[in-house]
């Protein structure tokens, strides 16, 4: 991701994700709520992975733009942006995903400058419970200066 | 008489494709055996997260994979029984070439009383240069409201 108009975006208050294709496929907007960055989805019947439940694949895709948006955001301001990408992702599946607006938000347990390691969990409603969470680790390719 | 793989391949393979968000994916069932389910995944503009460097989104590979797991642990099981991802780890080994239909292979290796554990991979043409490979665990029975495959 070198994709300037996204850090720009990400320093907003709130907005929808539309530059990226698969997050404008999933309808996600984000929010800024007491500085954090939450990620929002809202349901939809094309999410449904079994009967009354969404599909853990659209759970963990929401959880990993979630970890990657927030490595964005943590990258100095004006500087060129480094290429992001996960390399492992762990994802708990902890509660069933009812068919109603999935919000997620993620930390960065450790900022390096080549690899970043962050967790990320999904809530729907009761933040204290969350239904899925990842521990991913994204690489970051620099451009050459 | 009929194995329960074949059951599955006849009746749930064709269903694969028709879960709303396989089908919004355009995922789409190839081949299973006893324990081992192969899947598809076209290419599609939607799944990428960076268009500038063709990096794919994480959540089309995981849809893909867990669809695929899943399918290979309730052929283990033999029974159309509720179950449930506990969790799934995807390690991308490397990028997929640029708008790469992505095959995956999935199996059970383990089935216990309630735990199936399963692997698999994910490639672009060649199973021998997988871009991701994937390990986890499914709960069957975890809640009487899981969905599973009924």
């Amino acid at each position: 991701m070198t994709n300037p108009a996204l850090a720009t975006l990400l320093r907003d208050a709130s907005g929808r994700l539309d530059l990226l294709p698969y997050a404008a496929m999933l309808d996600l907007s984000f929010e800024r709520v007491d500085g954090e960055l939450q990620l929002v989805m809202p349901f939809a019947d094309t999410l449904i992975g079994s009967p009354g439940r969404l599909h853990g694949g659209a759970i963990s895709g929401l959880l990993e733009l979630a970890g990657l948006l927030t490595v964005i955001a943590a990258q100095p301001e004006g500087e060129a942006l480094p290429r992001v990408r996960p390399v492992t992702v762990t994802v708990d599946f902890m509660r069933e995903g009812a068919p109603v607006e999935t919000r997620a938000a993620a930390s960065i347990t450790k900022l390096g400058r080549r690899v970043v390691n962050v967790h990320a969990s999904a809530w729907q409603g009761d933040r204290a419970k969350p239904i899925t969470a990842a521990h991913i680790n994204f690489v970051l390719d620099w451009p050459e200066r | 008489m009929t194995s329960f793989a074949e059951q599955v391949a006849q009746f749930m393979g064709p269903f694969v494709g028709r879960v709303p968000h396989n089908k919004q994916l355009g995922l789409r069932f190839i081949a299973a055996a006893d324990r081992w389910v192969e899947l598809q995944l076209p290419f599609k503009p939607e799944f990428l997260v960076d268009p500038d460097h063709g990096v794919w989104a994480s959540g089309p590979i995981i849809t893909l994979m867990d669809t695929c797991v899943g399918m290979a642990s309730m052929l283990a099981r033999g029974a159309f029984e509720p179950h449930a991802t506990l969790d799934l780890r995807t390690d991308y080994v490397r990028s997929p070439k640029a708008q790469a239909t992505v095959t995956a292979r999935g199996e059970c290796y383990r089935m216990t009383r309630q735990i199936a554990f399963v692997r698999g991979l994910a490639h672009d043409g060649d199973p021998a240069d997988p871009i991701a490979h994937v390990a986890g665990t499914f709960m069957f029975s975890a809640s009487k409201l899981a969905g599973g495959w009924q």
